[in-house]
């Protein structure tokens, strides 16, 4: 298998793909290459994993790795048509399984599969982000809205027929080869296209009560001043200096809240979840990402928090959490010894690594003896240095 | 289907919308004569920090799940580093549910082009990308060509409007996976590589795409950015509530009279936009619903008067997230729902850890178990203790968010498991799609 295959064209447009990214960043281009080869071929091909490799420099296993993760890139000859079905959920239960399995006999094909005449290829999709037109399907990736199982079969129907139904919204309809163009990148050229598929009524029903009973944000002035830090400054020494001149207690009083706003992470419902929230809090300096807290999370935190919104807080630390190199504590510089040489996406991970430690001869985190230690160790360390720490230390003291 | 009060109607807020009944919004020569690039103009000739103070003043949260202070987020930025900075916008939207910022994109590009340059202009950076995911073919096309039109007038490229600052962004389609989602597996995939989440710290305002300083954005919280800079914070700040400011776009799904996009002050309740959107359909009745797409603990119709802002969801034991509100009646069954979302956890879960990987794996089959009639008691308890091993223990959100519908469904719907498992139920699924499943 060679890659003389690809037109001059496609090389063409590859080198346009590649110079749209930093020069020294031409990796980035894999993703619209991939739609590219899969534009000429209808997937992608050996070959077209060849090509990916031959522009970019790297080796066909890289490539693969890539292509074969991906949904929307094709692993074997497509139709002339994707035909996909939402049958998540919300579609699921408004009636789209039911579309899907009478597309699905009426077709004589399986979920990516390609009827004998090259005409379609049926898949059944994940949310197609348009759960307001429920059950919905897409040609190409253009929409048809609220479709039950008739106007579905009207659908294939007519493509096999070679007619080109005009979609609930989207643009008219081109092969998927044609479509693959515009993913990777490239404009479509087709005289009106892009101003196809008008706003479908559930897009605009809050707009339209909105107008119906003339409801607006009120107070809106376009022309209303950009603060100067320099202005803001001096607002901010005399709002101070009015408090102070009142009475020194308030002032605290009205920080409060203005830290916790800060706190994205930490919603607090009531006065009284929030304050036994904060030792859990506190603990999680000490392990700052999933991957190093998995073997200590046992230990609940002593709150009445529903596990999820707690677990989506310690996902996203804020300022208030001193997190090593969270953002806004310190950034790491070059010069040190754990910063990231190359400057690639592999440092970042590289720095990660350096920053919780891993697990060694294919052992789990923590199970040497030695990590074991250190880890107390540290931990002890840590309360010593910022009282970060203890609740770290009863948790490895739980593990052993 | 009755007519909304006055006062529930007054909750209505477009801000973010307000150009969609425009239907050439999305042409640039339309987008200028409605208010179109004048934030640009104001914002070219503000310093930088004075416009990240700006956002911060406004309270503005991120409008892609997690509800992170925005202006916090470009604050992270360091300055006078001598890398490059990036912004890259999060216009990867699949989760379940949602569908808030398609239409956005499709409708009016330009409000999210103008937010990014001065979003970009914010935080020093030179290079842009908006990764949009690759079904979302048409709201591409329009960005495409909005983009396109932005430089041919001069808001991108060299030089802005003779400011000085220069801007290079590039629209960059995804393939086809939830989990680039999340923005290090983004970041990731817009690096050609699989999308996999990274471990955090290092978080990507310091070591984001190509290990540089990174501000990763939802398409709805960059698309703020103008009307933030023509309006001011205080403006910004008398919608929703203290803690959570502004407009948010409210998707309502399923079961009611009229599905689709209201755009209300944050803090409305589910009640208040059940009377926007007609009430439920004849014949069904609220049964439970997602607050903000299925990654998020379901609620029941006990939970109608929660204010839908970022505290309040929380309180009640579920998260805002995209404020995806796709509704469930008394005819639709919470079992199957969870079941359907747990198909698609287990085929997007990208692989890289093993509580996510297997965990959706087997829950999905002690789920197709359960709705064949063949579920036991300890069924339960399996999957109350997977979801523990998945929830915290995965690598990222995704492997959380699957064990939300998992624990609420549980939590409020007990009685629906025992009836498939106890035969008052009759099987939704038959024998042959259970193999694999013992």
């Amino acid at each position: 298998m060679t890659t003389t295959t690809f037109t001059d064209e496609t090389r063409e447009r590859a080198r346009e793909i590649i110079a749209r990214y930093p020069a020294d960043r031409s990796r980035s281009a894999l993703l619209p290459l991939l739609h590219l080869v899969q534009a000429e071929e209808g997937y992608v091909s050996p070959a077209g994993v060849a090509f990916c490799a031959e522009v970019l420099g790297l080796n066909k296993a890289q490539v693969g790795a890539v292509a074969t993760f991906y949904t929307m890139y094709k692993r074997k000859p497509t139709g002339d048509f994707l035909v996909s079905v939402c049958t998540n959920t919300m579609c699921n239960v408004l009636g789209g399984q039911e579309v899907y399995d009478t597309l699905s006999e009426h077709l004589g094909v399986g979920h990516d599969e390609t009827t004998a005449d090259g005409t379609i290829t049926l898949e059944h999709a994940e949310c197609l982000a348009a759960c307001d037109y429920g059950p919905v399907m897409t040609v190409n990736y253009d929409f048809f809205d609220g479709v039950d199982a008739s106007t579905a079969v009207g659908v294939v129907d007519e493509l096999r027929a070679g007619g080109r139904p005009m979609p609930t919204r989207g643009a008219r309809l081109c092969t998927l080869k044609e479509m693959a163009v515009q993913l990777a990148g490239f404009a479509d050229e087709r005289d009106g296209a892009v101003a196809d598929g008008g706003p479908g009524e559930p897009t605009l029903r809050g707009l339209r009560l909105a107008q119906q009973h003339g409801v607006s944000v009120p107070g809106f002035d376009p022309n209303t001043p950009i603060r100067s830090k320099a202005e803001a400054d001096k607002a901010a020494a005399e709002a101070k200096a009015k408090a102070e001149a009142a009475k020194p207690a308030p002032v605290e009083a009205s920080a409060a809240p203005v830290k916790g706003g800060d706190g994205a992470s930490a919603p607090t419902g009531a006065a009284g979840v929030a304050e036994p929230a904060k030792p859990a809090q506190a603990t999680e300096p000490a392990k700052p990402a999933a991957a190093s807290g998995s073997t200590t999370r046992d230990v609940k935190a002593p709150d009445d928090k529903s596990p999820q919104v707690r677990t989506a807080e310690t996902r996203q630390p804020d300022a208030g959490t001193a997190v090593p190199d969270a953002p806004g504590t310190k950034v790491p510089t070059d010069g040190t010894g754990t910063a990231p040489a190359a400057g690639d996406a592999r440092s970042a991970e590289a720095a990660g690594v350096a920053a919780n430690a891993p697990a060694g001869d294919g052992k789990p985190a923590g199970d040497e003896a030695g990590a074991q230690e250190r880890n107390l160790t540290e931990a002890k360390a840590g309360t010593d240095a910022d009282g970060a720490g203890p609740a770290d230390a009863n948790e490895t003291g739980a593990q052993k | 289907m009755t007519t909304p009060r006055p006062e529930t109607v007054a909750k209505l807020t477009p801000v973010l919308t307000k150009r969609w009944l425009s239907p050439d919004a999305w042409r640039i020569g339309t987008y200028e004569q409605l208010d179109g690039y004048a934030a640009l103009r104001k914002a070219l000739k503000a310093h930088p920090d004075d416009l990240i103070q700006l956002i911060k003043d406004s309270g503005l949260r991120g409008r892609g799940g997690a509800g992170f202070p925005t202006g916090l987020k470009w604050g992270f930025i360091p300055q006078g580093d001598g890398k490059p900075h990036y912004l890259v916008v999060n216009a990867d939207e699949g989760e379940p549910g949602t569908c808030k910022d398609l239409p956005l994109m499709t409708h009016d590009p330009h409000a999210l082009v103008e937010g990014v340059i001065i979003a970009s202009y914010a935080i020093r950076a030179a290079r842009a990308y908006i990764y949009i995911r690759g079904e979302a073919v048409h709201a591409a096309r329009r960005l495409r060509n909005a983009v396109q039109e932005a430089y041919d007038k001069g808001y991108l490229g060299r030089n802005i409007l003779r400011s000085g600052y220069d801007l290079e962004l590039v629209v960059h389609s995804g393939a086809g996976a939830y989990i680039c989602g999340e923005e290090t597996a983004l970041l990731d995939s817009l690096e050609g590589f699989r999308g996999q989440p990274r471990l955090r710290p290092p978080f990507p305002a310091t070591h984001g795409l190509y290990a540089s300083p990174t501000v990763v954005n939802n398409v709805g919280t960059i698309a703020s950015v103008p009307p933030i800079v023509l309006g001011g914070a205080d403006w910004w700040k008398s919608m929703g509530t203290e803690k959570s400011s502004g407009p948010m776009i409210y998707s309502l799904s399923g079961r009611v009279v009229n599905p689709g996009q209201y755009e209300c002050s944050m803090g409305v309740t589910l009640r208040e936009l059940l009377e926007l959107a007609g009430g439920m359909q004849p014949g069904h009745n609220l049964r439970f619903w997602t607050p903000g797409g299925s990654s998020t603990p379901l609620l029941a119709a006990e939970h109608l008067d929660v204010p839908l802002d970022f505290e309040g969801v929380a309180a009640a034991g579920s998260i805002l997230g995209t404020t995806a509100t796709q509704i469930f009646s008394d005819q639709d069954c919470p079992v199957y729902a969870t079941y359907r979302w747990l198909e698609f956890y287990h085929h997007e879960s990208c692989g890289k850890c093993t509580p996510c990987r297997e965990g959706n794996y087997w829950m999905v089959r002690v789920y197709r178990r359960i709705l064949a009639g063949q579920g036991t008691h300890e069924d339960l308890d399996t999957l109350l203790d997977t979801c523990d091993n998945i929830l915290g223990r995965s690598f990222c959100g995704l492997g959380d968010g699957a064990t939300s519908s998992v624990t609420s469904s549980l939590k409020y719907f007990k009685q629906d498991y025992l009836d498939y498992i106890e035969g008052r139920t009759a099987p939704k699924l038959s024998d042959k799609q259970l193999v694999g499943a013992h």
